[in-house]
């Protein structure tokens, strides 16, 4: 078995960027304690490389040639390719691990048609996990994206598949390898109504990820959850496909609704790998 | 409508720093091969926020743009607001506004 770790954490840009608007201080350092909770155990896996299964923001996949999934086969990469004084995280290069992204590919593509990138320019969605997880940058990082953005969306049963077919992958090859979905539980992410936050909605879909209840977890429709958890919703593909991966239940190790200066219901949580 | 060479461009803008070098000296210039209306290229050329948002840029295209231009974040969402009050509800996409124009953030110095 090579997949060591499986996880999943909130990746909104508020909380590096906003993060000195935050009034709920108390809350934002529980935060940070669970996100480098997460980067210790991550570390203590041995893991050799790590996943980041990532809902993109439209940094390298656009509606002229959508992906429903897309997997980095490349050498290196860079981010954030916002506004670094936005973001609070400067310009970095990122390692890659271009030979196991390959093998990995070439294994998922067996059940899955996935797209692969050897350029990819990294958003939030992936620099803020960074940014906690990996702070000296010295993980070799396999990017991967699921189709959260831009409808027609990646279905939900097909991120799961997705997710399967990396586990199965992982345990094709002889490194140790770590993953982490990372996106939205309910958020109305870059609107007016930023900040709001449906926290019966998260409690339900975690509650689901807790049980482990595919059933469950793939009953969600997009109409909806753009009516009940908004557009950031779409995002809990990453979160399924991680669960997917992992095969067992999560253990959920924070979860707030109260840092909304975040623009999101922020969650840390590690599966049972079984 | 051509919401779609209007996201196109700011993706464009936001994910290329050569291009956004030369949208700083002159963004009409770089219309060429966007198929884009008259109210369109004038939203671009007056960096009007909320007449982006009301065209239907996505949020996450429109959130990168707005930090390029160097809007403050409670200024990007009031100008969204006012992008509302000015031309009525979001004219496609999945980024309408559902709150009522209402702020959600306690810190949002406007609630």
């Amino acid at each position: 078995m090579s997949l060591v770790y499986s996880g999943v954490l909130s990746h909104a840009p508020g909380i590096t960027g906003r993060d000195h608007l935050c009034e709920n201080t108390e809350k934002r350092d529980e935060l940070h304690a669970a996100l480098d909770r997460q980067r210790q155990e991550i570390e203590a896996s041995g893991a050799e490389a790590l996943i980041v299964m990532a809902a993109e923001h439209f940094a390298n996949f656009f509606m002229n040639n959508m992906p429903a999934f897309c997997v980095g086969i490349g050498e290196k990469y860079s981010g954030p390719i916002e506004d670094p004084e936005w973001l609070k995280i400067p310009k970095t290069d990122v390692p890659g691990a271009a030979n196991l992204g390959k093998r990995l590919t070439k294994e998922i593509m067996q059940t899955v048609d996935t797209a692969y990138a050897e350029e990819w320019k990294f958003d939030h969605g992936i620099m803020v996990p960074l940014h906690f997880l990996t702070p000296r940058y010295d993980m070799p990082i396999i990017p991967v994206n699921i189709n959260c953005q831009g409808p027609p969306l990646t279905p939900l049963h097909r991120a799961w598949a997705f997710g399967e077919a990396i586990r199965r992958a992982c345990d094709s090859v002889p490194e140790k390898v770590a993953l982490v979905g990372t996106g939205g539980l309910s958020h109305w992410p870059a609107t007016p109504d930023s900040g709001k936050i449906n926290e019966p909605w998260d409690r339900e879909f975690l509650g689901r990820l807790e049980r482990h209840d595919k059933e469950a977890l793939l009953s969600y429709t997009d109409e909806g959850t753009y009516r009940d958890g908004g557009q950031g919703g779409f995002e809990i593909r990453t979160y399924i496909a991680a669960a997917a991966a992992a095969g067992g239940a999560m253990d959920l190790q924070f979860y707030t609704p109260d840092l909304p200066i975040f623009a999101v219901g922020v969650c840390t949580a590690r599966f049972e790998i079984s | 409508m051509s919401l779609y060479y209007l996201q196109k461009f700011l993706y464009e803008l936001n994910r290329d720093e050569s291009f956004q070098e030369k949208c700083r000296e002159d963004i009409a210039a770089q219309f060429d091969g966007f198929d884009l209306t008259e109210e369109e290229a004038g939203a671009l050329e007056d960096g009007d926020i909320g007449l982006l948002y009301v065209l239907g840029v996505n949020g996450q295209i429109l959130m990168h743009y707005a930090a390029f231009l160097g809007i403050e974040w409670f200024d990007y969402l009031e100008l969204m607001r006012e992008g509302i009050d000015k031309h009525g509800q979001v004219r496609d996409g999945v980024y309408t506004m559902t709150g009522g124009g209402d702020a959600f953030t306690a810190e949002d110095p406007n609630k």
